[in-house]
């Protein structure tokens, strides 16, 4: 949970517009609900896409949040 | 409700125990209005939504100040997400094309975030199904302040009489508002143990079970029952008999520290000098620190389920190894018992459809899964196996019924050590490998099966449920489910007569070990190990204590002539409440 707010902060952060996609969903990273409904567990495979001015650090922020571990359990 | 004691059992959320009048907390699904708009009437609804909004918005953050001040930021951060869901934008956009639709502001609201719900709900393993209970506590908030009701739970904080409170479910806001000392306790018909109730009543210290089911249809306002946290179960209606054990029970755990400190060191260890090893059961690996702080010698029994459901795809191999690596070195010199995974009847993973199973305790689960995906079967043992050098780490495979499943697992074993030796890994090559006893199938050639392995481990839960062919869920065969009978009592005492006879150790890892009276006919029967919740292991470490292992050991050859459940219990607690009365307590 708190994972999925970490990840739409972070999107929410850059100008581009940022995508999360798993299967043939795609979401919106900058939305929690988004990314909630993706239902993503740990050591899914998720593909990050980003359009706009600061798409490569977008795509390099969300990447890296991903790769630290979520610290699940408050 | 009930006149005869029903015991109803879930999981156990929260540790403790209380004692006392139910308030039963419905939450009568909200009525959804629906209404067409005038073309006229469209703004107006926005602007109720935008303001209902808002108000919900406040309260999250009135919560979540609150929260942050009483348990800290870390569970404050759960009502920030909270406030994120509900500032949605995409969410919030689909509700407002409803409206412009012509639907009033309660029915597009509701119908945009319980798809969410469902979606999350329908993909759903017990961790991504509580995901679906925080958009569903955010979603009848904000009904609840457009229906200008109070969010239903509202007034958690001004109960002022002492009251178990039970319903159908509890969010962590409502958990948040509970005060200490008011509520004594709580269960919900829904709900897991990695929801953020859960997680919050264990940090208030309020004794919580979960996952009841049914639990608000049992109970009504006013009605008696006792909450047993450590245990998961709900007492409807206790005989005076039941209410006076967990009276006693209750007491000591108030004076919990103090029984801490006299026994934690100290070994479970009967007058005359008869040694049962006490340990603990676990299936999340930070309850660790639980077990050391209540003196266990060690894990009987590490369900792995929880490392492979709440997520998508597989554990990997490094992810299991550095989880049971800490386990094991935080026990260490104490041996961990790891129980590969059981999945299959009530759990299912959600990297697997899970097969519709007229009757999934009778189907696909424990060995015979990882029989069939020896490739799964392996990346655990692996993982296991890389954890030895790092304490006393041993394997037990669950759900055992026949002669070829232990030669197969074992073979996959070996397998598994063949690769780590050709890969250069260490491990402990003796490592010890043991089965669980929980089919009569088993027990009944333990003898053909003990020369496999180094221990057995009686499942008692699926072994009452399997040699009764009885359900505890279905409270219309309920009744039937008696640890004490005695067609149980022969197959536990054959377990343990082929072990000795055999040269290896035999524990029991369900709810009897957690039970005084089955704890005593256990010691009697002989068993090595006993393993219980944590938070069980001090009271049963007292009552090993304070018995003679001769009396009991009489007391069970006595008890195996018998012919009834209740001829069994009778007889026990005759010879208790005659010679050790101070075990009744």
């Amino acid at each position: 949970m708190s994972a999925a707010a970490d990840v739409a902060r972070t999107a929410a952060t850059f100008e581009s517009d940022v995508w999360l996609s798993k299967d043939d969903a795609e979401v919106d990273a900058k939305s929690i609900m988004g990314i909630l409904t993706l239902a993503a567990g740990m050591g899914s495979e998720v593909v990050v896409k980003a359009d706009g001015p600061d798409e490569e650090e977008a795509v390099r922020a969300v990447v890296a949040l991903f790769n630290a571990k979520f610290n699940e359990e408050a | 409700m009930s006149e005869r004691e029903v015991v109803l059992s879930g999981i156990a959320a929260s540790p403790g125990i209380a004692l006392g009048r139910v308030m039963v907390v419905t939450r009568h699904d909200i009525d959804i209005p629906l209404r067409h708009l005038d073309a006229g009437e469209i703004e107006a609804e926005k602007k109720r939504l935008v303001e209902a909004m808002g108000r919900a918005r406040d309260q999250l953050m009135e919560t979540r100040d609150k929260v942050a001040t009483d348990m800290g930021e870390s569970y404050a951060r759960i009502f920030d997400a909270h406030v994120m869901i509900l500032e949605d934008k995409g969410s919030l956009a689909q509700v407002m094309e409803k409206i412009d639709g012509g639907y009033n502001a309660e029915f597009a609201f509701n119908a945009v975030f319980s798809k969410h719900e469902r979606v999350l709900w329908e993909k759903g393993d017990t961790y991504i199904k509580d995901r679906a209970g925080d958009i569903r506590d955010v979603r009848r908030r904000v009904l609840s302040n457009l229906l200008g009701t109070r969010p239903a739970r509202g007034d958690l904080s001004r109960i002022e009489e002492e009251v178990i409170v039970i319903a159908h479910d509890l969010s962590p806001a409502d958990t948040a508002q509970m005060r200490r000392g008011k509520i004594m306790g709580f269960a919900t018909d829904i709900g897991g143990r990695t929801s953020h109730t859960a997680i919050m009543a264990r940090s208030l210290e309020i004794p919580a079970v979960v996952g009841l089911n049914d639990a608000t249809t049992r109970v009504a306002d006013g009605d008696f029952v006792i909450l047993d946290g450590n245990r998961g179960r709900l007492i409807v209606a206790p005989s005076e008999e039941t209410k006076k054990k967990y009276a006693e029970e209750h007491e000591r755990y108030r004076t919990f520290a103090l029984g801490l400190l006299r026994y934690k060191d100290l070994p479970a260890t009967t007058i005359d000098g008869h040694t049962v090893t006490l340990s603990a059961n676990i299936e999340l690996h930070d309850e660790v620190d639980s077990v050391l702080e209540h003196g266990a010698q060690g894990i009987g029994l590490y369900r792995t389920e929880f490392i492979y459901i709440g997520r998508e795809g597989l554990p990997t191999e490094e992810e299991q190894f550095l989880i049971y690596k800490d386990v094991a070195s935080r026990l260490a010199p104490d041996p961990v018992i790891i129980r590969t995974m059981d999945l299959g009847g009530d759990k299912f993973m959600s990297a697997f459809e899970s097969p519709k199973e007229i009757n999934p305790y009778l189907g696909w689960r424990g060995i015979r899964f990882c029989l069939a995906r020896k490739d799964i079967f392996k990346t655990q043992l692996r993982a296991i196996l890389r954890a030895t050098p790092f304490g006393d780490v041993k394997v037990m495979y669950p759900m055992i019924s026949d002669l070829d499943e232990v030669l197969q697992a074992n073979e996959v074993l070996e397998e598994a050590k063949r690769e780590l030796k050709r890969e250069g890994h260490e491990f402990d090559d003796g490592c010890k490998v043991g089965i669980m006893m929980e089919t009569p199938a088993a027990v009944m050639i333990a003898r053909e099966l003990a020369p496999h392995v180094s221990f057995f481990s009686i499942g008692s839960n699926d072994l009452i449920q399997y040699a009764l062919a009885a359900d505890r869920g279905n409270e219309k065969v309920a009744y039937l489910y008696q640890p004490l009978h005695p067609g149980v009592l022969r197959l536990i005492d054959k377990t343990i007569r082929v072990g000795k006879e055999s040269g290896i150790w035999v524990g029991l890892c369900g709810e009897m070990s957690s039970d005084v009276v089955c704890a005593f006919v256990l010691v009697g029967l002989g068993i090595d190990e006993l393993s219980t919740s944590p938070y069980v292991v001090p009271e049963i470490k007292e009552k090993v204590r304070s018995i003679y292992f001769s009396e009991a050991e009489k007391v069970a050859r006595h008890v195996l002539t018998l012919r009834t459940a209740s001829e069994v219990e009778q007889a026990v607690l005759e010879k208790m409440e005659k010679d050790l009365p101070e075990l009744l307590l």
